[in-house]
């Protein structure tokens, strides 16, 4: 039958031309040698002119990385890691501390504009007035540029690439960085804090809401490097900021390594929100290919009535290994986790939150939603905690998967402890698939399949997209749609 | 105007429709009664395209055009409609957004320009009020947790809004009380313009009272057996199948 054959056909034709970011730019780089030794990390805080203490902290984590050993509870299968096949710096020779856009490489600049992101203030000046949005642009190893700087320090707001942060205000880094995830913390973490190249650093003082939003685009560029950045910021009492971050590489058949490291400090009734449109490269149809995104995210509500929440659209990387977490330490802290992950292909997605509550009357929020649909696996994995003094805690989860087709998998595994008996944790969980029966019942009313099948998804994670900022809501939904193209049969 | 030619379908090995001819002229209401099992959904899910069936022989003309060879959406924008018997829930889809995707996605299949918002309200609104389906039922996921009624009335819904050439009704009376009967028949009726076609499947003769039809035909064994006129429906009403099940036999 017609509809059939236009399926086939559409699923052998879903392959790296669905992923609109492969393409490379030819920049000339100056890359660290192959391998990883105490050497290479001198070498790294060399580069970046860094204090004398953070080499020390560097080659202390090197040193603790180096005895342990890689984590193996997740629902994911790849061949091990060769650390030594990875270039630990990339950064592009023309680069050299540029002082203004002019100074950039315009190839690099170019390949931003390709991505639709616009680093010239001017040009997004011409925009809507109140979509403005400040970008800090990564380029493989290092930040090229970070825009509207001017404009946000008036208001006190620091907001700068992490190499710039341990030049200018190294007092602040030192006090905030490593307290929120510990070096030991996990592996890849570890490894992070020995390696990491660049990332944002955000600041913003005490009872300031931060005048726009904040948002860094991470691109790999370069082949067999490793992305290692690392992101650290600081509401200070009473103040707000919203964040985003996205990401994509190139096309490559070999696998590339991203473990980046994110802390987040809320001070009493601070508010950060964080959010995450995730679309680095997820490999071909057979699965060749793609990032290994292996990721520590956590924020820590350490002051009174503070919050934290967590957005993310997740649609790349051929594993994904990532809990974006809240500790809520201060008393009448919240955390919030909203999540929607896409796998497509043979992508593999081991995700979700980690909720612990410390302080008196803290409440939490995870609506976590799933759509898996080709050969991918997608597991969410949430642990939701009170310890003996959170007195009063709450707890809301809800996690829903959507299967599309018959050869696509999800689980759910939720780990609940409480030593608090006045804690209260409610979780919801339903798994659902598309059927044969509702696309057809869709198309006789004159919807194609794809169409359908983005009407229901569209449905599905509504009251996710809700919670990303209005101007990333849409490419977020576009970017839903485009992940699922030839998931349908 | 749509003809059936010769029919033979099968799914998984077991032949459901074995020879069935049919036409139905433009603006002519067409009823197919028959014992469960003949075949009528089978007919009417093969017309729409439904894929797990394997035609093996025969034809279906749309005003001449051979429909087989068309995807189940390419039909539906050629002006076929099926009220199903057993109508889907889309649970996360508001009533009014599916309305509003299958609406635009048939204006643009036949090259018609998107509705304006106020106009696509105003019309939903309309065709609501008159099958009594309250305002606040378009915002609740496509008949989910619908009652059979609900469904059967929602179905008529988007058949009028669709405004189709070609409507099959299959068993759209069965569960529904006496006074959603009423008021969908009047649903129907609204829609005879003289050049509309309806093919309606039913068991009940009562149906027909309301709708009234210019054909009956008999299914049995996956073909017609009989065909007449109204009075058909009374004779069978009276005398069952038992006749037409050994004919066909
Ligand atoms: N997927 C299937 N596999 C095997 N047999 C099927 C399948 N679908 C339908 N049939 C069979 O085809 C025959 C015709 O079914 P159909 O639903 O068309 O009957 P019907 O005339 O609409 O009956 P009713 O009056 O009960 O609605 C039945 O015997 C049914 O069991
Ligand atoms: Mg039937």
């Amino acid at each position: 039958m017609p509809a059939v054959h236009e399926t086939v056909e559409q699923v052998r034709a879903i392959d790296v031309d669905q992923y609109k970011y492969g393409f490379v730019t030819d920049v000339e780089m100056d890359l660290a040698p192959k391998g990883l030794n105490e050497d290479i990390v001198r070498m790294i805080s060399a580069k970046k002119g860094e204090p004398s203490w953070m080499t020390d902290w560097r080659l202390d984590a090197f040193r603790r990385w180096q005895t342990m050993r890689e984590p193996q509870w997740a629902r994911v299968d790849y061949p091990p890691i060769d650390f030594n096949e990875i270039h630990y710096y990339a950064a592009p020779k023309k680069n050299n501390a540029p002082k203004s856009l002019d100074e950039v490489d315009p190839a690099i600049l170019d390949a931003y504009k390709k991505l639709g992101i616009p680093l010239r203030e001017q040009e997004m000046l011409a925009g809507v007035q109140n979509s403005r949005v400040a970008v800090d642009a990564v380029f493989d190893s290092v930040s090229v540029v970070t825009t509207f700087k001017e404009e946000l320090s008036k208001a006190g707001v620091i907001f700068c690439s992490m190499s710039e942060a341990l030049r200018e205000h190294p007092e602040l880094v030192r006090k905030y960085l490593g307290t929120v995830v510990p070096v030991t913390d996990n592996y890849y973490a570890t490894l992070n804090c020995a390696v990491f190249t660049d990332g944002s650093f955000v600041y913003i003082p005490k009872g300031v809401r931060c005048p726009m939003e904040l948002s860094t685009y991470f691109r790999i560029n370069e082949k067999n490097t490793g992305q290692f950045e690392r992101t650290l910021i600081i509401a200070e009492e009473g103040s707000y900021v919203s964040y985003l971050e996205g990401c994509t590489a190139p096309q490559r058949d070999e696998n590339q390594l991203h473990a980046a490291v994110v802390e987040l400090v809320a001070l009493d009734d601070a508010e950060i929100k964080y959010s995450t449109v995730q679309n680095w490269y997820p490999g071909d149809a057979e699965g060749k290919g793609g990032i290994y995104n292996f990721v520590t995210k956590r924020g820590d509500c350490r002051g009174r009535n503070s919050k934290i929440s967590w957005t993310q659209v997740e649609t790349g990387s051929s594993i994904t290994w990532k809990y974006p977490s809240c500790i809520l330490r201060g008393d009448g802290s919240r955390g919030e986790f909203y999540s929607i992950a896409v796998s497509n292909g043979r992508q593999q997605v081991d995700s979700g939150t980690k909720m612990i509550h410390l302080g008196k009357n803290t409440t939490s929020r995870i609506i976590a939603k799933g759509i898996s649909a080709g050969r991918s696996n997608s597991t969410y994995r949430g642990l939701v905690s009170a310890h003996r003094k959170a007195t009063n805690a709450r707890n809301f989860t809800n996690c829903d998967s959507l299967l599309i087709g018959n050869k696509c998998g999800a689980h759910t595994v939720p780990y609940i402890e409480s030593k608090n008996a006045s804690a209260v944790f409610e979780h919801e969980a339903t798994t659902s698939k598309i059927s044969e029966d509702q696309l057809f019942y869709c198309m006789q009313r004159g919807l194609s399949a794809e169409e359908a099948t983005a009407l229901i998804v569209n449905g599905f994670v509504k009251d996710v997209l809700q919670q990303l900022p209005m101007e990333f809501a849409v490419e977020a939904q576009k970017l839903i749609s485009i992940s699922l193209e030839g998931s349908v049969g | 105007m749509l003809e059936i030619r010769n029919l033979h379908v099968k799914i998984e090995d077991k032949k459901i429709l074995d020879g069935l001819t049919l036409t139905v002229n433009d603006g002519e209401v067409a009823a197919i009664m028959g014992p469960n099992g003949s075949g009528k959904s089978t007919l009417s899910y093969v017309i729409a395209g439904k894929e797990d069936y394997e035609v093996l022989d025969g034809e279906i003309l749309l005003d001449g055009e051979n429909v087989l060879e068309m995807d189940p959406d390419a039909r539906a924008a050629a002006g076929l409609f099926l009220a199903f018997q057993y109508p889907l829930e889309i649970p996360g889809v508001a009533t009014m957004s599916f309305l509003k995707a299958a609406m635009g996605a048939q204006r643009k299949a036949r090259g018609e320009e998107e509705l304006a918002v106020g106009e696509f309200l105003k019309r939903v609104r309309g065709a609501a009020d008159k099958l009594g389906i309250p305002q606040d039922m378009l915002k609740r996921g496509l008949n989910v947790g619908f009652s059979g009624g609900e469904k059967k009335r929602m179905e008529i819904l988007q058949m009028a809004l669709l405004e189709p050439r070609f409507c099959i009704l299959d068993e759209t009376d069965s569960g529904l009380d006496i006074d959603a009967l009423k008021v969908v028949s009047d649903g129907v009726n609204a829609l005879r313009d003289g050049k509309r076609s309806f093919l309606v499947i039913t068991h009940y003769q009562r149906l027909l009272n309301y709708i009234v039809p210019d054909s009956v035909h008999v299914m049995a064994h996956g073909k017609v057996v009989k065909s007449g006129g109204k009075e058909l429906a009374l004779e069978l009403e009276a005398n069952g199948y038992a006749d037409y099940k050994t004919l066909a036999a």
